[in-house]
């Protein structure tokens, strides 16, 4: 009685597992499908079936070319690295100094990094539109690396927390020989701060990668797309050439899936340190 | 020559603090509480965003929204994704739970059910867009089964399309809730399903007695935080439905009423209208979970 139960119990865990790996599998696995067949091919045949020749890459050259993904892709490529590089260091920056020395107004300054984290974003476009339109940055790139930077305090926590696991004692004894308060941040604190940024890295690198309102929204210039903007701009030419789209989505959606069967074990640790607070 | 290793520490001290807060700060404000301050003075006007004239009108934008029913109806759809979270959640703890005890190819099962969460929302929008569409993948599916009686239109019905796309809105955020929740789990000690083992506790009593209550505070803040999430649901509508067939979101309505219409002043209305929700939501989330400890 008690084997038939546990049996039981088994079969419906792998049952639901199975159904919820095709839930989650068949609506990708459908665009690929899409994205190799003819035009002809694609009109005459079920979603459900596979494609003909797998090896029918006409609609991932047209995608590629005529969606102008290249652009995207070096587009974005540049604000992520700009804004990661910007956010790790303004990051690490303040958390150092939060974390290590004792000041008038420090306490405010943590409130303020707290209280800010009430603020969601989506609810303030409206007048951050405004700001960045009299700075002159609308329709630059430097629209949305100010934006991905200036609302960050997921990277701040994480470095304070991490901060907190560095023993003080060895700030002290850099000091004793005589090392400088920057050489200490910089030889000492941000080396062993690593855990901690390749975390940052990944969840704003996820982050940016798929942001869709900011680019669209502050940089809507033809000639200015990232990947979320240059896909979107499908919509319109390719109305229903839907093996075209499916191309773009999966061009889209291929360096998300090498960063994460390559950095698979950092992206679970990443996530579940960044929401944990 | 100037070196900054020769001052003093207290000198560096300032130096280093003053230097190091200076662009966190100037882009805190900037961007954080600049807008903020900005949006209630514009709530109060009839700016539209690009002209010199600013009047100020009173309460006049926040009468319009309470006494409008068009602007009221937007909540509505909020429901249904509300209503979508509980469901997420639900699979997210299960799935969870289950893959935390010995499972065949636990890894790449959960690998299946955590990579749709890092997945580009234009991408997942478009997607979606086929899944639903008449003839899609959907109504295939449903017809190869033997159940083409059910296929509808998913995203012309209104009375369906907020259940077709906060459906969509599960299926891209449940790994993510399902992540959280498994490294909860995994915090807890191994010790204490062992003992409970011996004491003939089964799976259920395990995930009742043991786990439910370990991550009772994660559960917490994810359910409060599905409010703000509910009714500041944008992408997926968005960039699926542009918010046609009474698809249309508070933020939809907000971008749109600000940018397509250029009713600057309407819109911060409403933005600060919403931004208040999301700090009574945060903060009772807070209250509730100090008054745990």
């Amino acid at each position: 009685m008690y084997m038939l139960k546990r049996t039981l119990a088994s079969s419906i865990k792998y049952a639901a597992l199975l159904l919820g790996a095709f839930v989650a599998l068949l609506p990708i696995v459908v665009i690929l499908f899409a994205s190799l067949k003819t035009k002809a091919e694609y009109a005459a045949t079920s979603p459900l079936t596979p494609p003909v020749n797998w090896l029918n890459w006409a609609n991932y050259t047209k995608a590629f070319v005529n969606g102008n993904m290249l652009t995207g892709f070096v587009n974005t490529a540049f604000i992520l690295l700009v804004s990661i590089i910007g956010a790790t260091l303004t990051g690490s920056m303040i958390a150092y100094i939060l974390n290590r020395f004792k000041f008038k107004g420090k306490s405010l300054m943590l409130g303020a990094f707290l209280l800010a984290t009430l603020i969601p974003g989506v609810t303030t476009q409206v007048s951050t539109f405004q700001i960045i339109n009299k700075l002159e940055l609308f329709n630059t790139p430097w629209a949305a690396i100010l934006l991905y930077l200036g609302t960050d305090i997921i990277a701040v926590y994480i470095f304070l927390q991490f901060l907190d696991s560095i023993a003080v004692a060895l700030d002290e004894s850099a000091m004793l020989d005589g090392a400088s308060y920057l050489t200490i941040y910089w030889r000492i604190i941000l080396p062993l701060l690593k855990p901690a940024i390749v975390t940052v890295i990944i969840i704003k690198g996820v982050n940016i990668y798929n942001d869709f309102y900011t680019p669209f929204l502050y940089m809507p210039k033809t000639s200015l797309p990232v990947i979320s903007t240059a896909l979107f701009k499908f919509k319109g030419p390719y109305g229903s050439q839907w093996e075209v789209i499916s191309a773009g989505i999966i061009i889209a959606i291929i360096p998300t899936l090498i960063a994460f069967l390559s950095l698979q074990k950092y992206i679970y640790n990443g996530f579940a340190q960044g929401s944990v607070k | 020559m100037f070196k900054f290793s020769n001052l003093s520490y207290s000198k560096q001290r300032l130096a280093i603090i003053a230097a190091f807060s200076f662009i966190p700060l100037a882009l805190l404000i900037t961007f954080a509480y600049l807008p903020v301050i900005n949006m209630f003075k514009y709530s109060f006007s009839d700016w539209n965003g690009y002209s010199k004239r600013l009047e100020y009108v009173g309460f006049e934008n926040y009468i319009q929204i309470f006494t409008d029913p068009e602007y009221f109806s937007v909540f509505k759809v909020s429901l249904y994704y509300f209503v979508a979270t509980f469901v997420q959640m639900g699979l997210a703890l299960y799935f969870a739970t289950i893959l935390s005890f010995q499972t065949w190819f636990k890894n790449v099962f959960k690998g299946i059910l955590f990579f749709p969460s890092l997945m580009n929302g234009v991408a997942i929008g478009f997607i979606f867009l086929f899944f639903f569409k008449p003839d899609g993948t959907l109504d295939t599916l449903l017809q190869a089964l033997g159940l083409g009686s059910y296929v509808k239109l998913w995203l012309g019905n209104p009375e369906i399309i907020n259940i077709s796309l906060a459906g969509t809105s599960i299926w891209r955020y449940m790994g993510f809730n399902f992540i959280v929740f498994l490294g909860a789990i995994s915090s807890i000690s191994s010790d204490l399903y062992e003992a409970s083992d011996i004491d003939g506790a089964n799976r259920w009593h395990q995930f009742r007695y043991i786990i439910l209550p370990s991550i009772k505070r994660i559960l917490q803040l994810n359910l409060i935080l599905a409010i703000s999430g509910a009714i500041s649901a944008f992408d997926i509508p968005y960039i699926m439905t542009s918010g046609s067939n009474g698809s249309k979101t508070f933020v939809i309505q907000t971008i749109d009423v600000a940018f397509k219409y250029s009713k600057v002043g309407l819109a911060s209305a409403m933005a600060v209208i919403l931004l208040l929700i999301v700090i009574v939501v945060t903060l009772l989330q807070r209250m509730l979970i100090r008054g745990e400890d």
